[in-house]
C-alpha cells in the first residue's frame, strides 16, 4: 500500500536533483534546498557533525561540519549551509582538520573525562568523534565552572557538567514536544541548560518523556537509575518481587546487547529476568487487555449517556502530566482508566496477592518500561489503591502507605543489570511469562506502537457493539509514523471518528482543538512519544528513525504470531472478572484500575503547589 | 542683539555637573538683570571629552569648556558686553568665528565637517521647532514626493554605506527589503552602540534625535515600512529621554503617525531598550532581543531583508546611517558622493580615546589619516611620549603600528593592510602601554560577552583569557603562542557570527606585529612583571 507513494516520492527527488556543484574537485548533484550536508552524504562523502541531529537539530552551535567553500571567506557549516550551483566544497583540507580537532578539542578540556565509568559511554557521540579524529589529548585546560546535578525529578538526572550546549534537548524539548521545560541561561562559558529559575526538572512543567535524554550526545541526561534499589528487593529473601513489561521493551531491548532491531526478543526478554532473580515474569500486555475493556467500555457509556467526548486515552505517563499543566481545564476529556503499567500494580498487590496468600507489603512490584515518566507516574500519590484496598483489612495507617508500583526500570536499566550478572542475553533460550498475569493478546502487544491501544480498542469495541466477528483485524489507517492520523468507523450505523497522535506537539494541536470546542473526534489516542512507547525516552540510546520503523515492524509481527488478538477474548483477563472485579467499570474497577487528574498550570507557584485533585464523575455505576 | 547660551546637556556634561553651571547662569543673568538680553537653552554635545560642562555662545559662536558655576560670573559679564572669555575659549568649526587664536583648538575646527552633527550643539534637541527652523524635516516632505524606488536610487547614488562597522552598502539593503511582499515591514535602528570606545552614535541621539526620527521614515518610506524600531543601549537613559520626547513631538506635528504629512504613508516609531548584551548590537540577535527572547544570532539567510523582526521583511541600520540619509536627500547623492574617499563616501564620526591631548567626537570626511586624527585632531600623544599601536574600529577592529597610521580612514586603503574603518572608534596606545595588557583586556571583554551559542567563540573566548593571564604571569609554556595563533584562526574561521569571527582580530594582529613584546613576556623579567623560569 505504501509503495506507490514512496514511488513518487523518489521520482519526485529524483526530478529535483538540480544542484550542480564540486565535492572534493567531483561533479556531483543535490537535491533543489539540500544542505552541504545531505550533498555530501548523497555524494558518498562523510562529514563528522557533533550538535547536528535529523529532524531534531540543527543549530550549527558545535562547529564540528566545517568545510570549506571556496571563496568564502569563512568556513561553512554544512548542516545549515544550501547547497548550490557552482559551489567548490572541500571536505578534508588542513583548516578543515585543524578547525574540528580544535573545536572538539575545546569541548572536551571542559568535559570530564570519566567515560570509563559513564553509563553513555557506549553511545557517546564525543566520544566517538574524538577518536575519529585522532584526538589523543585536549591541549587546553578546563575554564568552566563546575555545575551541580539536577536530581530534583524522579525520572531524569541532569548533569550539566558534562553537556556540550548542543542543544539537541532543547530543540526535542521545544520542537518536538512544544514543552520547553529546558532553556539556556547565563551568556558566554556560563552557559547552561537549565530549567525556569533554576527550579530543576521537578519544579517545573516537564513531562518527564526523557526525549533529551534520547537525544543527548553525551551522558548530560540520564534517566534516575533505580537498579541498586532493584538488586536490593531482589536479595531480599522476606520479597516476593515480580516484575512486569510493557509491550514495546520486547522489541527494542536487544539492540542493548547489539543485536538487530527488528525483532521481538520476548521469550529471552522473560528468561533474562527470570535469571536476574525475579519471583515472577509478568507481562504488562495482560493489564493492557483489561485497559480496552474498561476504556472501551467508558467510551461507549460516554457516547450512550452523552458524556464528555471526544475521550483521549490515558496510558502515557507523559502526555497526562503535559495535559495537567497545559490544557488543564480539558482533563474532563481524559478516560480515567489507569495505564496497564497502574493497573497491573494495583492487582498485583490486591488480586494476586490474595490469589498466593501473601501480605501486599511483601510483594515489590517492579515495572520495566520503555519510558522515563512511569518512574513519575508510580510515584503519583493518587497511586496508592492497593494500600487504600486493605487499609481496613489490615487495620493500616495513612503512614504505612505503600505505592501499588514500587520501582520503574527503564529498557537501558534493565539491559545493565543483566549485563552485571554475567547473562549472555543472545545466547539465552527463550522462556515464557508466568501465569495468570503474563497472559495477553495480540491487542495488548500492540500497545507499544503509535495507533495501538486505538486499534486494540476498536477491535474490541466494533465486535462488543456489532455482535459481528472482525474479518480483517489491521486498522491500517492508524498505523505508521504519520504525526496526527484519524480514521472513521461504522459501528452498525454509528460513525465513530477517531484520531492518533504521538509527540506532544502534535497532541497539543489536537488539544488545541478540543479547547476550541472545534474537535471533530469521539476518541482520541496520545502517546508522549514519536513512534508511541517503542520510541520511550527509556529504550536503548540507538533509537532513531529507522530503529522506530523497524521496532514497529517487529510489534505488528509479533500480534500477527499471536494465537489470541483481541483483548476481550484474554482468558486471564475473563477470569479476573469472573473472580474479582465482576465487571467493566464496577465498583472494584473503580477503586483500582481508574483515577483522576489534577490541574497544574505553567507558573511556577502552580506547579509548585500541590492542588487538591479534581472531583471527577467516575463512569462506574455504585 | 540678544545672547543665547546653549548648554550642553548630553550625558558626559551632566554627570560633569552641567545642570549645577546652568542654574549659576541663570541666578547671574537675574543677579544682573539681564533676562531680556540674555538666554539660557539646553542642546547636544559639541563632542569635547574635557572633564566638565561645555557652553556654546551665540552668536558669538564660542565654546567654553571645562564650565563650572564657579565660572558663571565670568561668562556672563563677558557676554554681556559682547566679548569671548578667553581662558575657558575653544573653537568648534571652521565656518564659526574664534575670536581666540592659537592653540591646538583651531586645528581641531579645521579639520570638521559637522554634517551629521550639525545640529548638535546648536539647537535644543528637545524642541522640534528648533529641528523645523534648521530645516528639519525637509527631507521627508521632498522623499514623500517621490517614488518609494527613487528614494533608494538617490542613497544608490550617494553610495552611502552602513556605519555600524560592516559598510553594507545602505541602498541594496533596502532594495532587498522593498522587493519583499508582506502584510507589514520593518526598519529597525541599531542603536545598541557596545563597542567599547565607541560613542558616536550618543552624540546624534542626544543632541539631534529628530535627525534619526527623520531618516527612519524616509527609510520607511523607500523600502514600504510601517513601523519602526529604534534599538537603544539601555545605559544610554539620556538617547532614550531625548528620543522618547522626539517621537512623541513628532507624533503631534504628523510626522509620525497614520498619514505621515497629511498624506497615506503611515509610519511609527517604538523605543526598545538593550539589557546589556554586547552581541545585541549584531542586528539578528538584535532582531530576537526585541522579539522578547534570548540574544543570539540567527543563522543567515533567511537575512534580516528577507525574514527579519517577526519573519517579516527587515532593514536593520546604524543610527549615523539613517541620520544620514536626510542630508542626502535634500542635498542629492551626487552631493554625498562628492564627500569622502572612493569607496567611502561621506563624512564620517569618530570616538577618539586614548592616550592623547585631546578626546572626543568629530566628524571629518573619509580618507583623513589616522596619523590627522591622531596628531591634528588629538593633539598628539599624551606626555609628548611615543605612539605604540592605535586600536581602530573597536575592539573587534584592528590593530595599527606606527608605521601604518599615515594610511587615510577608507575601507579601500585600510583593506591593503587588513584593516577597516569599523564603528569609527580611534584608541591610542602610548610606549608605555603592555601590548599583552591591552589584548589580555580585550580578550575579557569578549569572554564575558561571547552569547555562548557556539564552540569556538564561547569555549575559545575563555581559553584566550586563560593563556594570557598565563603569558602575563610569566607562566606560558612553550606552545602557549601556538595555541593562541590556532585558536584565533580557527575562531576566525568557524564561529557562528561575526562576534566570535573578530574577537581574535586584535589578538592575532598584535602577534604578528608586535612579536617582540610577546617573547619578552615569555622570556625572564618581562616588562609586564612576569618571570618565565
Amino acid at each position: 500500500m505504501g509503495s506507490l507513494p514512496l514511488r513518487r516520492l523518489r521520482l519526485r527527488r529524483k526530478q529535483e536533483m538540480t544542484v550542480n556543484l564540486k565535492i572534493n574537485g567531483k561533479d556531483c548533484r543535490a537535491a533543489d534546498g539540500a544542505t552541504l550536508l545531505e550533498a555530501c552524504k548523497t555524494a558518498g562523502v562523510k562529514v563528522p557533525t557533533l550538535c547536528y541531529l535529523e529532524n531534531v537539530n540543527d543549530e550549527g552551535s558545535c562547529g564540528v561540519c566545517v568545510v570549506e567553500v571556496k571563496g568564502q571567506r569563512t568556513l561553512a557549516r554544512a548542516c545549515i549551509t544550501k547547497a548550490a550551483n557552482g559551489m567548490e566544497v572541500s571536505t578534508n583540507t588542513p583548516a578543515v582538520r585543524a578547525a574540528r580537532k580544535t573545536n572538539v578539542e575545546l569541548l572536551l578540556a571542559n568535559h570530564p573525562a570519566d567515560c570509563l565509568v559513564c553509563q553513555k559511554s557506549d553511545y557517546c557521540s564525543l566520544r566517538f568523534l574524538a577518536a575519529d579524529l585522532g584526538i589523543k589529548e585536549s591541549r587546553y585546560e578546563r575554564t568552566a565552572k563546575k555545575h551541580e546535578q539536577d536530581a530534583t525529578s524522579p525520572s531524569l538526572v541532569r548533569d550539566p557538567d558534562k553537556c556540550i550546549l548542543c542543544r539537541r534537548c532543547v530543540a526535542v524539548c521545544a520542537e518536538k514536544q512544544s514543552v520547553c521545560a529546558i532553556g539556556l541561561a547565563g551568556r558566554g562559558e556560563e552557559s547552561v541548560v537549565t530549567t525556569f529559575g533554576d527550579m530543576g526538572l521537578g519544579g517545573v512543567e516537564c513531562a518527564n518523556c526523557g526525549q533529551c535524554a534520547l537525544v543527548c550526545p553525551t551522558g548530560a541526561i540520564m534517566e534516575k537509575s533505580e537498579v541498586a534499589d532493584v538488586w536490593k528487593a531482589i536479595d531480599d529473601p522476606k520479597k516476593t518481587v515480580i516484575v512486569q513489561t510493557a509491550p514495546a521493551v520486547r522489541v527494542a531491548i536487544g539492540e542493548d546487547f547489539g543485536l538487530e532491531p527488528g525483532t521481538a526478543w520476548t521469550g529471552k526478554m522473560a528468561a533474562a529476568l527470570r535469571a536476574l532473580g525475579f519471583d515472577k515474569v509478568f507481562d504488562t500486555d495482560f493489564t493492557a487487555d483489561l485497559t480496552i475493556l474498561e476504556e472501551g467500555n467508558e467510551l461507549l457509556s460516554r457516547v450512550k449517556n452523552g458524556g464528555t467526548l471526544p475521550m483521549i486515552t490515558s496510558c502515557s505517563p507523559g502526555w497526562i502530566k503535559f495535559a495537567e499543566h497545559f490544557f488543564p481545564g480539558v482533563l474532563d476529556h481524559l478516560s480515567t482508566c489507569k495505564s496497564p503499567q497502574q493497573m497491573f500494580g494495583a492487582l498485583a498487590k490486591t488480586y494476586y496477592a490474595e490469589k498466593l496468600g501473601v501480605d501486599p507489603r511483601n510483594i515489590v512490584v517492579v515495572s520495566l518500561m520503555p519510558c522515563t515518566a512511569k518512574k513519575y507516574e508510580a510515584r503519583r500519590p493518587e497511586m496508592n489503591s492497593a494500600f487504600q484496598y486493605w487499609k481496613k483489612k489490615l487495620n493500616l495507617k495513612d503512614g504505612d502507605s505503600f505505592q501499588d508500583v514500587d520501582y520503574v526500570l527503564t529498557t537501558r536499566e534493565a539491559a545493565r543489570m543483566v549485563k552485571e550478572a554475567g547473562i549472555d542475553f543472545a545466547a539465552i533460550p527463550g522462556e515464557d511469562f508466568d501465569k495468570p498475569l503474563g497472559i495477553s493478546t495480540g491487542a495488548g502487544v500492540i500497545f507499544g506502537a503509535t495507533g495501538g491501544v486505538m486499534e486494540a480498542a476498536l477491535r474490541t469495541v466494533y465486535e462488543v457493539v456489532t455482535g459481528k466477528t472482525l474479518t480483517k483485524l489491521e486498522f491500517e489507517s492508524v498505523r505508521g509514523m504519520e504525526g496526527i492520523k484519524s480514521a472513521e468507523v461504522d459501528l452498525n450505523g454509528l460513525k465513530v471518528k477517531v484520531a492518533v497522535a504521538h509527540g506532544l506537539g502534535n497532541a497539543r494541536k489536537l488539544l488545541e482543538q478540543i479547547r476550541d470546542g472545534k474537535s471533530p473526534y469521539h476518541f482520541i489516542e496520545i502517546m508522549t512519544c514519536d513512534g508511541g512507547c517503542l520510541g520511550g525516552g527509556g529504550q536503548p540510546f540507538t533509537t532513531n528513525a529507522e530503529t522506530r520503523k523497524k521496532r514497529a515492524q517487529a510489534i505488528y509481527a509479533e500480534d500477527k504470531d499471536m494465537p489470541m488478538r483481541k483483548s476481550h477474548e484474554n482468558p486471564a483477563v475473563k477470569e479476573l472478572y469472573a473472580e474479582f472485579l465482576e465487571k467493566p467499570l464496577g465498583h472494584k474497577s473503580h477503586e483500582l484500575l481508574h483515577t483522576h487528574y489534577t490541574p497544574r498550570g505553567v507558573h511556577p507557584d502552580d506547579v509548585k503547589a500541590e492542588k487538591p485533585a479534581c472531583k471527577k464523575e467516575h463512569v462506574c455505576a455504585h | 542683539m540678544k545672547t543665547t547660551i546653549l548648554v550642553s546637556h548630553d550625558r558626559r556634561a551632566m554627570a560633569a555637573g552641567a545642570a549645577a553651571a546652568e542654574a549659576a547662569l541663570r541666578a547671574e543673568i537675574s543677579k544682573r538683570g539681564l533676562d531680556k538680553d540674555i538666554s539660557v537653552s539646553a542642546t547636544g554635545s559639541l563632542g569635547y571629552e574635557a572633564g566638565g560642562a561645555c557652553v556654546l555662545v551665540m552668536p558669538l559662536a564660542v565654546v567654553y569648556t571645562p564650565v563650572t558655576a564657579a565660572d558663571a560670573a565670568d561668562i556672563i559679564e563677558a557676554a554681556s558686553k559682547g566679548r569671548a572669555l578667553e581662558r575657558l575659549a575653544k573653537p568648534v568649526s571652521k565656518s564659526w568665528k574664534m575670536p581666540a587664536s592659537g592653540s591646538h583648538a583651531e586645528k581641531l575646527a579645521a579639520a570638521q565637517q559637522r554634517v551629521i552633527l550639525g545640529n548638535a550643539g546648536v539647537i535644543d534637541p528637545e524642541n522640534i521647532g528648533e529641528y523645523v527652523s534648521a530645516g528639519g524635516y525637509g527631507a521627508l516632505a521632498k522623499a514623500l514626493a517621490m517614488k518609494p524606488e527613487e528614494v533608494i536610487a538617490e542613497i544608490k547614488t550617494s553610495e552611502l554605506r552602513g556605519r555600524g562597522g560592516a559598510g553594507f552598502p545602505t541602498a541594496t539593503k533596502w532594495a532587498s527589503a522593498a522587493q519583499e511582499k508582506a502584510d507589514i515591514k520593518y526598519v529597525v535602528c541599531n542603536a545598541d552602540e557596545g563597542e567599547p570606545g565607541t560613542f558616536k552614535d550618543r552624540e546624534i541621539m542626544e543632541g539631534d534625535p529628530h535627525k534619526l526620527i527623520e531618516g527612519m521614515i524616509i527609510a520607511g518610506y523607500a523600502i514600504g515600512a510601517s513601523k519602526g524600531y529604534i534599538y537603544i543601549r539601555g545605559e544610554y537613559a539620556l538617547s532614550i529621554s531625548r528620543l522618547e520626547k522626539a517621537a512623541e513631538a513628532a507624533r503631534a506635528k504628523g510626522f509620525l503617525g497614520e498619514k505621515v504629512l497629511g498624506g497615506n504613508f503611515a509610519f511609527d516609531i517604538e523605543i526598545a531598550r538593550g539589557a546589556g548584551a554586547y552581541i545585541c548590537g549584531e542586528e539578528s540577535a538584535l532582531i530576537e532581543s526585541i522579539e522578547g527572547k534570548r540574544g543570539e544570532p540567527r543563522r543567515k539567510p533567511p537575512y534580516p531583508a528577507q525574514k527579519g523582526l517577526w519573519q517579516k521583511p527587515t532593514v536593520v541600520n546604524n543610527v549615523e546611517t539613517l541620520a544620514a540619509v536626510p542630508h542626502i536627500i535634500l542635498n542629492g547623492g551626487l552631493w554625498h558622493k562628492a564627500l569622502g574617499a572612493e569607496g567611502a563616501r561621506g563624512t564620517k564620526i569618530f570616538s577618539i580615546a586614548g592616550d592623547l591631548n585631546w578626546k572626543g567626537v568629530v566628524e571629518i570626511p573619509f580618507g583623513t589619516p589616522v596619523s590627522a586624527i591622531i596628531n591634528e585632531i588629538g593633539g598628539g600623544v599624551k606626555g609628548g611620549r611615543k605612539l605604540k599601536a592605535v586600536i581602530l574600529g573597536g575592539v573587534s577592529g584592528s590593530l595599527l603600528t606606527d608605521s601604518e597610521i599615515a594610511t587615510p580612514v577608507d575601507f579601500n586603503s585600510l583593506a591593503k593592510i587588513e584593516a577597516g574603518p569599523g564603528s569609527g572608534a580611534v584608541i591610542v596606545l602610548d610606549e608605555t602601554r603592555s601590548v599583552v595588557e591591552a589584548v589580555l583586556n580585550i580578550a575579557r571583554f569578549f569572554k564575558h560577552e561571547s552569547c555562548g551559542r557556539c564552540t569556538p567563540c564561547r569555549a575559545g573566548t575563555a581559553q584566550i583569557v586563560r593563556i594570557l593571564e598565563k603569558i602575563r604571569d610569566g607562566k606560558a609554556a612553550e606552545d602557549d603562542i601556538t595555541k593562541l595563533e590556532s585558536l584565533a584562526r580557527v575562531m576566525a574561521q568557524t564561529s557562528f557570527c561575526p562576534l566570535g569571527q573578530t574577537a581574535a582580530n586584535i589578538l592575532s594582529q598584535s602577534l604578528k606585529k608586535f612579536a617582540g613584546e610577546w617573547e619578552a613576556c615569555l622570556c625572564a623579567g618581562c616588562a609586564c612583571g612576569g618571570n618565565k623560569k
